[in-house]
């Protein structure tokens, strides 16, 4: 027998016995307040990120700018902005190790966690997200859901090839405890509040 | 690879290792105090002993670790935070009991039709465009990795942290063959570079200090060996690993939680690592063990909310990250590993460990653990849960492990599956007792005890023959030739007679008079 | 209500006065209680090392000396719960269950059975640190442990609440375990004296003169470990305090 063909009678000849059904989910009340925008915020800021509000009219990587004026390389996965390495021509994820910030849109937000949600048609290539030594965020406010359970009531996971939920950036404290960012993924993470328009935010913002 | 050749970018404030408002953050840090600069260099302890399949002394390695009193202080004291923080993060939710509930029902309904969300599970991945595996054992799972490399003419993989892997002895396997295997999360390479197994499923290099870091990361990367600080460290080990992550042929990472409906892998990570895994090189392979299959995505949201705030008492992991089909032009293989899951399901008293999420929990509570240091057990699974699944592996070699408990409960009640942990600690000293796998000395010890304390006329005559403490505390409480009582504990004092001979002189006989010059009328409801 | 006492073994040899507090406590209480006089043990050193057959005798005699009470009371919160929840080595015949439903721990069944509202002879001037025994803590639910996301209650607490004079102290780890563990003692003594220092250390530190607990074992452990390491407690049952000893 296969070991597939092992495994599967072994476990029908000791299935645990007695009725064990599926219980039904409830919907559980959130836990945080009306201001999705602002509980948000306050739990990303506590797993070590940041988030900025885009005022209208201005400049809406104001937040960044000074670190976007900074990076070498700057790898855009959104209209909004415009980087120095197209995604698109991207022959292996490793060609990505010298970008200094990724710029990507977010599907939703997580007001009970602070997460955010992409899948690979918002990241171009995955790696980036990793690789990148800052990741930047455009977040519609109105992308922000209340808690994990929303989250997980949305199709977006069954359809995705890949998706994946980030708060806050790559951290460790494997030794002694001491709070690390940049374990081996990105060093900081930035939410920018940016409404998602049909094309991109209206003036095409350069890089410096 | 220097320090001083990265980072080019500097690192603003608001963006350091605090929140903006300046607070500690919540996910990670500790709040324990670091080892004292100036504390002695001391020797970090080692794990247990492994003599084959004999049991294992736990005891002795404890006793070591003891010994090494700045490595246990910093253990229990990191340990008991982490506990600390969970107690915080699971009050933080009203409905935290019924979400356990609600875990460990569904946990116990997959596992009741196992079979049926497996196939189901491998037709949905199938589907996707994913290559699926079976393993009967550690060593099928190892071969078929093995063959998927080699089919491939993979050099190197890299990884991320999975006790499924380390089950399967599977880098002591892959070392034979040529292809180098690197870990990815920081404890998890600390680990690996000094040689020597994860002593806890969630933060593996918790019983060392930095000091002890500074030294594995100077004889084996070159660092500094006086640099102790975390910082330096921990981007020492960044700029050590990436160029062989960029160069990896293979990633493998392990799983959290396998999604029947969608043949969806899930990891949850800190460090990001398991993202690089699957996401840098051409070839991704996952590492299942059958147990962690949940039949629909929606379920995500009762484990995910558990997870982490067991774990560390942070609302989630940093990612959370769901692989469900390859990449365009890469390969995406999934192993399916039964290793004594399958024949786990049929005992009766113990299948409901199946249901364990792997979140430390229980370790992190657990009084004798965090004075032990996890390698004490000699085990890939240490502590509580360890206690409970290791002899399913080998119960002789593991025998001696469910002693190492005093069945105090707290694992059980933190266990965000609710497995009743440490009653079935309790009834596997009964398996292994009625097996012969306990030592003879304590079996007889027991039997002794046992003639003893059932005839009152041999109990009376312990006791009474006894004209001190010292001598009645071994022979009659315990029946412990080595009096290991007296060594770090001072005996009770002699209270001259008992209470059975106080009886005898006060009340019998004139019973009912002293019933009644002790009776008051007062106090009772 | 004929009321039998259960003495165990570690009471009656280390700290009469325990058996005779709670003997004369139920008196006062205006309660019939006999003290079957050939009773040992309820089983449990071999029990919970895994010897249920080597318990067996020893099962059986308690059930032979205890049958026929309305409830068997024990100062000992692990020895209730042995009984209750472990006393399985001999066939559960109608006997067997009925001792074992019927027997309580001293605190929960002036708790929950008589409903005690006072103990006006009752006076500790003194702070106290109250010890949880792991047993009457997780096993028959003495109060709520720390881990569970519950309502608080405590049962002991109740109890020493109507004693005039005492103050009870807050532990760093209110209900971390001592390390006594019954065999664990001594078969893994480093580890159990461990965690006793560091219980009688917590206790120190929190300012408490006295160490209170429903359980000798854990106490005489405790005790052990502090006079070892020279920490100036004292430790007094449970019973003792209510019986209106003052120190």
């Amino acid at each position: 027998m296969s070991a597939r063909e092992t495994t599967l009678a072994t476990i029908r000849r000791n299935r645990p016995a007695g009725d064990h059904p599926l219980p039904e989910i409830p919907a559980f009340a959130p836990l945080v307040g009306d201001d999705l925008v602002a509980e948000f915020g306050e739990r990303l800021q506590r797993m070590g990120g940041r988030v900025a509000e885009v005022v209208p009219g201005q400049d809406p990587f104001a937040a960044v700018r000074e670190r976007l004026d900074g990076a070498a390389v700057i790898a855009s996965a959104v209209p909004e902005i415009a980087g120095n390495r197209d995604l698109a021509q991207v022959a292996l994820p490793a060609d990505l190790a010298d970008v200094d910030v990724a710029i990507v849109r977010a599907v939703f937000g997580v007001a009970e966690t602070g997460s955010v949600l992409f899948t690979q048609a918002e990241l171009q290539v995955n790696a980036v997200a990793y690789l990148a030594q800052h990741l930047v965020v455009l977040l519609d406010p109105a992308d922000i859901l209340v808690n994990i359970q929303a989250a997980y009531r949305r199709p977006d996971f069954a359809r995705a090839d890949y998706a994946v939920l980030h708060t806050g950036p790559s951290a460790t404290a494997d030794i002694e405890g001491v709070l690390i960012h940049g374990a081996q993924g990105v060093r900081s993470l930035t939410v920018l509040l940016l409404p998602r328009t049909e094309e991109g935010v209206g003036e095409r913002s350069a890089t410096s | 690879m220097s320090i001083e050749d990265q980072p080019r970018l500097s690192e603003p404030p608001a963006e350091s290792a605090r929140g903006q408002d300046g607070r500690p953050l919540q996910h990670a840090e500790a709040a324990t105090k670091p080892v004292a600069v100036k504390a002695p260099r001391e020797a970090q302890p080692r794990g247990a002993k492994i003599r084959g399949d004999r049991p294992i002394d736990q005891a002795e390695a404890a006793e070591r670790f003891l010994a090494a009193p700045l490595h246990q202080a910093a253990h229990d004291a990191r340990l008991w935070d982490l506990r600390t923080k969970r107690d915080t993060a699971a009050f933080g939710i009203p409905e935290w009991e019924e979400l356990r509930e609600l875990a460990s029902a569904i946990k116990t309904h997959t596992l009741s039709r196992l079979d049926h969300y497996l196939e189901q599970f491998e037709a949905a991945a199938k589907a996707n465009g994913v290559h699926v595996h079976w393993a009967a054992d550690g060593a099928d799972h190892n071969r078929i990795v093995h063959g998927i490399l080699k089919d491939h003419g993979a050099r190197s993989l890299i990884k991320s942290k999975s006790m499924l892997t380390e089950e399967c002895g599977f880098r002591h396997y892959m070392a034979t063959t040529g292809i180098e295997v690197i870990e990815t999360d920081l404890g998890e390479r600390i680990q690996q570079l000094d040689d020597e197994e994860p002593s806890h499923v969630v933060v593996p290099a918790v019983h060392k200090t930095r000091f002890d870091v500074a030294e594995v990361f100077a004889r084996t990367m070159g660092t500094d060996p006086e640099n102790d600080d975390a910082k330096y460290l921990a981007e020492s080990q960044r700029m050590h690993t990436r160029p062989l992550i960029l160069e990896a042929d293979a990633g493998l990472t392990g799983c959290n939680f396998a999604i029947a409906e969608t043949g969806t892998v899930v990891t949850c990570t800190n460090e990001g690592n398991a993202d690089l895994s699957g996401n840098v090189p051409k070839l991704q392979i996952h590492s299942i063990g059958i147990e962690k299959l949940i039949p629909r995505i929606e379920h995500l949201g009762v484990f995910l909310r558990l997870l982490s705030r067991s774990a560390l008492g942070s609302p989630i992991t940093q990612y959370t990250s769901h692989f469900r089909a390859p990449r365009k032009g890469t390969e995406m293989h999934m192993v399916l590993v039964d290793n004594g899951r399958s024949e786990r399901l049929g005992m009766e008293e113990f299948w409901t460990s199946l249901k364990c999420i792997r979140c430390g929990a229980c370790m992190n509570t657990c009084p004798v653990y965090r004075r032990s240091g996890g390698l004490s057990y000699g085990a890939t699974y240490s502590g509580p849960i360890g206690l409970i699944i290791d002899p399913t592996f080998n119960k002789r070699k593991y025998s001696t492990l469910p002693f190492s408990s005093t069945m105090n409960g707290s694992c059980t009640n933190v266990c965000p599956v609710k497995i009743n942990i440490h009653e079935q600690i309790f009834a596997w000293r009964k398996v292994l007792a009625e097996e012969h796998q306990i030592p003879l000395l304590k079996q007889g010890m027991m039997k002794a005890a046992g003639q003893v304390l059932s005839r009152p006329a041999a109990y009376r005559a312990a006791i009474g023959a006894a004209d001190s403490a010292l001598k009645v505390l071994p022979r009659f409480a315990v029946y412990n030739p080595l009096n290991t009582w007296g060594k770090a504990r001072e005996m009770p004092d002699s209270p001259g007679r008992s209470f059975h001979s106080w009886y005898k002189q006060n009340r019998m006989g004139k019973k009912a008079g002293a019933k009644t010059s002790a009776a008051k009328k007062d106090g009772a409801s | 209500m004929r009321i039998g006492l259960f003495v165990p073994c570690y009471v009656d040899a280390f700290e009469p006065e325990v058996g005779i507090a709670t003997l004369e406590l139920l008196e006062r209480l205006g309660l019939d209680v006999e003290y079957p006089f050939d009773q040992t043990c309820c089983g449990q050193p071999m029990t919970n090392t895994g010897c249920h057959a080597e318990a067996a005798a020893t099962e059986a005699l308690f059930v032979r000396n205890f049958t026929g009470f309305d409830y068997v009371v024990t100062p000992s919160g692990s020895c209730a719960h042995q009984v209750r929840e472990h006393l399985t080595a001999i066939p559960q015949t109608p006997e067997v269950t009925a001792v074992r439903e019927r027997t309580y721990e001293l605190v929960e069944f002036l708790h929950d059975v008589l409903k005690v509202e006072a103990f006006p002879w009752a006076r500790f001037p003194h702070k106290v640190a109250y010890h949880s025994n792991c047993n009457a803590l997780r096993g028959i639910h003495h109060a709520k442990p720390s881990e569970l996301n519950a309502p608080a209650f405590s049962k002991p607490l109740d109890l020493l609440a109507k004693v005039s004079g005492i103050e009870v102290v807050k532990l760093a780890r209110p209900d971390e375990c001592c390390g006594f563990g019954g065999t664990f003692s001594v078969f893994e003594p480093a580890v159990s004296a461990k965690m006793g220092y560091d219980k009688v250390a917590d206790q120190a530190r929190a300012g408490a003169d006295y160490v209170v607990s429903a359980d000798s074992s854990c106490l005489m452990h405790q005790k052990g470990c502090a006079d070892r390491v020279g920490v100036p407690l004292k430790f007094i049952h449970i019973a003792r305090i209510l019986n209106g000893a003052t120190a």
